[in-house]
């Protein structure tokens, strides 16, 4: 129970900094930076619970099918700021108004 | 136990300093950082699958892929840079203050419930689980390698005219 206890709070604390990256940034290379650091916490969190559980060999699977799904998010989202980039001459998701109604 | 404590510290650390600061590159080097001390984390916690494939594609290749992006993207000069710097400590000042009240807030009320939990199954080699007990996710990871490039290659159509 203390594993759970000290493994908890700086996941909840690496949440925090993830969400708060989220809203406060006008940056898309930011914005995804901040999806990563959630993505960190997300990971940590479930192989804590591997741990916790005895159920070692499943947790594993699901952080390595975690972790290519994170690669290919990562690699269409780096596409989608440079296509915007390309397009736009910025990455400030509050000037990107091409697809506004 | 201790060293595990200071891992974590050093990742909360890294992953306030990949959000606080300035610079792109130095935010890219911060999030490479923090994804090599997690492996280390897990690694600790008995995944060693994980913990390479974390130390291998999370903190290696992702960086890449992340410095690609910024130097195809925008060249910050040094008013700009100074204009952001500006902008940033404004914003982002008190997320350390955010950050350590709710630690103390956490270490003081948080209760976690005393449960018990069954009997550890036997330990099963992660191979067996992957290959054998989780094909389906195996199809799934290769549906979405596929649809990724299937997204690289109509964002980076080049358009004929």
């Amino acid at each position: 129970m203390q594993t759970l206890y000290c493994f908890l709070i700086p996941i909840i604390l690496l949440f925090i900094c993830g969400i708060y990256c989220l809203l406060a940034s006008f940056n898309l290379i930011r914005i995804i930076i901040g999806i990563e650091i959630l993505i960190k916490a997300a990971t940590l969190l479930i192989i804590l619970c591997g741990y916790i559980t005895g159920h070692m060999a499943a947790a594993q699977s699901i952080v390595i099918t975690l972790i290519v799904i994170e690669v290919v998010f990562m690699i269409i989202a780096g596409g989608i700021v440079f296509w915007a980039f390309r397009h736009n001459e910025t990455i400030d998701p509050r000037k990107l108004t091409n697809l506004k109604g | 136990m201790t060293i595990n404590i200071m891992l974590l510290f050093g990742l909360v650390i890294s992953g306030l300093w990949t959000v606080m600061t300035v610079r792109l590159i130095r935010a890219i080097v911060g999030l490479a950082v923090t994804s090599a001390i997690l492996s280390v984390l897990i690694y600790r916690l008995g995944a060693p699958f994980a913990a390479v494939f974390e130390l291998s594609v999370c903190a290696g290749l992702i960086p890449v892929i992340f410095i690609i992006t910024v130097n195809f993207t925008e060249r910050i000069t040094k008013e700009r840079l100074r204009e952001r710097r500006k902008e940033r400590f404004v914003k982002f000042w008190y997320l350390p203050v955010v950050i350590g009240i709710s630690c103390l807030l956490l270490i003081k009320y948080l209760k976690i419930p005393q449960f018990s939990l069954p009997a550890p199954a036997q330990e099963q080699d992660v191979r067996n689980v992957l290959w054998n007990m989780r094909h389906l996710d195996l199809l799934g990871q290769i549906v979405v390698l596929l649809a990724g490039a299937l997204g690289v290659a109509v964002l980076f159509k080049e358009h004929k005219k």
